[in-house]
């Protein structure tokens, strides 16, 4: 253990906080943007013009809406379980960030004569010749996924109101019973690839050759990933745990000031962590024209399927209404989850007759 | 002191000091959340045993899965914090079983040597392989049968619940 913690050079932490920094702090931007973009783009697809009062073309929108929450007065309901009222937003908030550690957001570039593969959690092994990241990657964002729930959870509870408890209640029936239906829909991806490294399965999909378009089972694992990623992180049309008609705001009614706003950002956060993970699972990552030849070009592409799976996830709300709290059940439980499980088995029957993908 | 002995240190006070508030805690719902950061603390402890795959596996089925539905029932049953009671039952028999605990890992500590006793599978190995790939070799070959009996019994389980849950239905 020793030589992976201390035997390694100097740069080797200088990268690693660079690339901490760089990560947190696009991951932040993107947040406070996306608000803005989410609220414009739905303006236009309802043909209405959208924030544009602060600043040119509204562009400092999210930073008056940043401000205008701080300002607000903090309240904390007198019948409120305290220390789960003040630890929910965190409990929200973090996962949804912890997760990009595992995320590789380009290839492996190179600064003054050192490798840096650009994810987190790796580095390069000089020994073995190869970039070392986490070896259960997949695995460990599915873990950080299946915490975001004690958040709203916690939140539903402490507040101690009836439209919070059920919010609450409903997130975490929602969040455990899709959580299953994504976990299974990206095993055919690991079955093909044969490793739970991210890096790998990114390595897998070179050329072109996304998931998304290298075979059938994995075009439908890569619908069902998304789908049911959408019901996981709450965003419209399975929004149940928040749904204004019935529940005033669901779990966060009681919430006000820096709270709320940090309710808002771990769904922004969340919603980034979904589009990079399907973007790394299924849209070939960093992959893209030249992105071998001028690793500098990867993040670039890496940006872009993300941006573009956010710009979907913003047309399917301003499209979708929400489902019912049975449809949405029946829809979980006996659909995507039954689908995925035959995905698993088809996989792994075509496999064994020869075929894995289109890309051989 | 290296930086992974210091580390192991602040890992393992949190790991006591949240599981002795699992059972000090007078909320049922903080006594849920310690009961997570302790099992947060047995990840990091795997993770620096060089099982990744067993951290991760700690957090998606302990923490996410497991806590989850602990949770999910106290606040269905909505069980309150009860500040006035104090319960002292089965104090006697805790100490029984705490010194029997104590004196069986001091008899396994004083009869030989306990560190540094390296098995088959080493970091190295471990790092060239990879501990999943290591870990689902040896399941699905030598250890089959203890894991196809521990399906069935998963199995049974689940028609149990259906069973159970569905009791009432025609």
């Amino acid at each position: 253990m020793d030589n992976v913690i201390l035997g390694l050079p100097l740069y080797y932490y200088i990268a690693m906080v660079a690339k901490v920094l760089v990560a947190f702090v696009f991951v932040l931007l993107t947040v406070a943007y996306a608000t803005y973009a989410e609220r414009k783009i739905i303006g236009h697809m309802q043909v209405r013009i959208g924030p544009n009062r602060v600043g040119p073309m509204g562009l400092l929108q999210p930073i008056a809406d940043g401000l205008k929450l701080f300002f607000k007065e903090e309240i904390i309901p007198a019948e409120s379980s305290k220390f789960a009222f003040l630890v929910a937003p965190l409990v929200a908030l973090v996962p949804a960030f912890l997760t990009f550690a595992a995320v590789p957001f380009g290839s492996t570039i190179e600064v003054m004569g050192y490798k840096v593969p650009l994810q987190i959690a790796a580095y390069y092994d000089t020994d073995m010749g190869k970039v070392v990241d986490l070896n259960v990657g997949v695995l460990y964002v599915l873990a950080m996924a299946s915490l975001g729930v004690y958040g709203i959870v916690l939140a539903g509870w402490a507040s101690n109101s009836k439209y919070s408890l059920l919010g609450g209640l409903r997130a975490s029936a929602q969040m455990v019973s899709y959580e299953l239906a994504a976990g299974l829909a990206i095993i055919p991806v690991f079955m093909l690839v044969g490793s739970l490294s991210l890096q790998e399965i990114v390595k897998a999909q070179e050329g072109f050759r996304w998931f998304i378009w290298s075979s059938p089972m994995t075009f439908v694992a890569g619908l069902l990933f998304y789908v049911c990623a959408l019901a996981e992180i709450n965003r419209t049309p399975f929004d149940m745990p928040e749904a204004e008609t019935e529940l005033v705001s669901g779990f966060c009614t009681e919430y006000s000031s820096m709270k709320y706003a940090m309710f808002f950002m771990a769904e922004y956060a969340n919603m980034v962590t979904v589009c990079a993970i399907t973007a790394t699972m299924f849209l070939g990552g960093w992959d893209g024209p030249f992105s071998r030849t001028m690793p500098l070009l990867s993040p670039l592409y890496f940006i872009a399927k993300v941006y573009f799976l956010m710009f979907v996830t913003m047309w399917i709300r301003a499209t979708v209404p929400r489902y019912r709290y049975d449809q949405l059940m029946t829809l979980g439980w006996k659909v995507l989850l039954p689908t995925s499980l035959a995905l698993i088995v088809l996989t792994g029957i075509a496999g064994f007759m020869g075929f894995n993908t289109f890309f051989g | 002191m290296d930086i992974s002995t210091i580390f192991f240190t602040i890992v393992s006070v949190v790991a006591v000091v949240s599981a002795l508030l699992v059972v000090t805690c007078k909320n049922p719902i903080n006594s849920a959340l310690s009961l997570i950061l302790t099992f947060f603390c047995l990840a990091t402890f795997y993770a620096m045993l060089e099982a990744p795959f067993m951290a991760a596996i700690q957090v998606i089925v302990y923490a996410g899965a497991i806590m989850v539905l602990i949770v999910f029932t106290i606040m269905l049953l909505n069980i309150r914090a009860d500040a006035n009671k104090k319960s002292f039952h089965n104090v006697p028999l805790g100490i029984v079983v705490g010194i029997i605990t104590l004196l069986t890992a001091g008899s396994f500590l004083a009869r030989g040597k306990v560190s540094d006793l390296p098995g088959q599978i080493t970091p190295n190995i471990i790092h060239q392989v990879g501990h999943t790939e290591l870990i689902g070799a040896v399941m699905f070959t030598e250890f089959i049968l203890p894991f196809e009996i521990t399906s069935i019994l998963l199995l049974a389980a689940i028609v149990g619940a259906v069973i159970l849950a569905k009791r009432n239905l025609s």
